[in-house]
């Protein structure tokens, strides 16, 4: 139970402290884990550049990695950004293009035959991405597929079950796909794999299992996204990334994190989850979000909906009996 | 007494969401309520809807009071039914 006043500022963010707690227990944490130092892929976005920038401080320049893993649909600021975030840390990385892996795994064509089932006009020089929308009184989600012609018309049609899913399904090779080639640059160089998600990716289960969602150490994944882009700041994080709004960059059209999975924008989303944890009553938390109560209480069923719903995103593999492995010093 | 409509729908939630269980959904029940459904199941039930008793659900008609439990899904299909049949057939 919280006892201080609600509102922005429980948000706060002791960053000099906060970089310095996180620095020790990165040191800590590979070592424990018997590795040299760390990989960490970059995407030009305020997560991936926090943590490359808190792996150099922490490790020294020599013992980071930072991997930029560009493909078609990554918008074309991701590349400029991710070298300026590693080129600013001091860190080597390198640039693996997986669009010919994607194209040879068939990610694209996948994806677009499923697109194809909605639209089959759908073809070169067409965009698309999936937004969510609200049903059942707010209590359930479901999406739609949003497509672009070459000529700048836009369609929309809401997505039965067997292509969202073979469209989520496809583009998820490119986040697993992206870990494999992390762990590659990790095993040869016998460093561990640094995954960066922020509280509320970690949380609401906003990621793609054995994908982005698999690491060895994920240390902002504490953080509320409203800290982590006061990290940026503390960590001289260029402007443009600070004041990037947040993306999936994964669809060919541009695609907002709140369009795609979140309720609200990070902002407001922070403020619900972190009075959700503390059990902030609705009332209080509302006006502080621009919502009604009632509004609230359905983004509170929000949050327990998509933890309920995600929780096997956690899970490790089930076993019929446990096994008693205590190696890990 | 049960209908064969939402028997239909029942063996498919049996089916499809609780891995052939046995267990009782009662007429009244709200699948939200029970977590008998996510999102995912949510999509499924629907396109299973419309498929079965071939009717077409708008996004404005995605609400508890038509698709939360047998007894709603059956009386919104009978309105659905009932609106798609031209007058004197």
């Amino acid at each position: 139970m919280y006892e201080q006043r609600f509102g922005p500022e429980v948000l706060a963010l002791d960053c000099a402290g906060e970089t310095a707690r996180i620095g020790q227990w990165l040191v800590d944490s590979v070592a424990r884990l018997g590795r040299r130092g760390v990989v960490v892929a970059i995407s030009g976005g305020i997560d991936s550049s926090v943590c490359a920038a808190l792996a150099a401080r922490a490790f020294g320049r020599s013992r980071v990695l930072g991997l930029l893993l560009p493909e078609r649909d990554s918008s074309s600021a991701s590349a400029r950004l991710g070298r300026q975030v590693a080129e600013q840390a001091g860190i080597d990385y390198l640039v693996e293009d997986i669009a010919p892996t994607l194209d040879a795994i068939g990610c694209y064509r996948r994806r677009d035959a499923a697109i194809g089932v909605l639209f089959p006009e759908y073809g070169p020089g067409w965009k698309s991405k999936i937004v969510i929308a609200s049903g059942m009184g707010g209590k359930m989600h479901y999406f739609k597929l949003v497509v672009q012609q070459p000529d700048g018309t836009v369609h929309e049609k809401r997505l039965p079950p067997k292509e969202y899913l073979e469209i989520v399904a496809a583009t998820s090779f490119k986040q697993r796909v992206r870990k494999t080639l992390e762990y590659f640059h990790a095993d040869r160089l016998n460093y561990a794999v640094i995954g960066t998600p922020n509280r509320l990716e970690y949380d609401q289960g906003f990621f793609v299992k054995n994908g982005d969602g698999s690491a060895d150490v994920k240390p902002i994944a504490h953080l509320y996204k409203t800290q982590v882009y006061a990290l940026a700041r503390h960590l001289q994080i260029s402007e443009e990334i600070c004041n990037a709004r947040p993306t999936t960059d994964t669809y060919s059209m541009a695609q907002g994190q709140d369009e795609f999975y979140f309720a609200l924008p990070y902002e407001r989303m922070d403020l619900a989850l972190w009075a959700y944890n503390h059990n902030v009553a609705t009332a209080e938390l509302a006006p502080h979000i621009g919502l009604s109560a009632e509004q609230a209480k359905a983004i509170y069923a929000d949050i327990e909906s998509k933890r309920r719903a995600t929780a096997h995103l956690h899970e490790r593999p089930l076993l019929l009996e446990k096994i008693a492995l205590d190696l890990m010093p | 007494m049960t209908s064969d409509l939402k028997q239909q729908v029942r063996q498919f939630i049996l089916d499809n969401f609780m891995m052939g269980s046995k267990a009782e959904v009662p007429d009244d029940a709200s699948f939200m309520d029970r977590h008998i459904i996510d999102s995912t199941g949510f999509l499924e039930l629907i396109s299973f809807v419309e498929q079965s008793f071939d009717i077409q659900i708008s996004d404005d008609e995605m609400v508890p009071e038509n698709l939360d439990s047998l007894n709603n899904i059956e009386r919104f299909v009978q309105k659905k039914r009932a609106a798609g049949i031209p007058a004197g057939r």
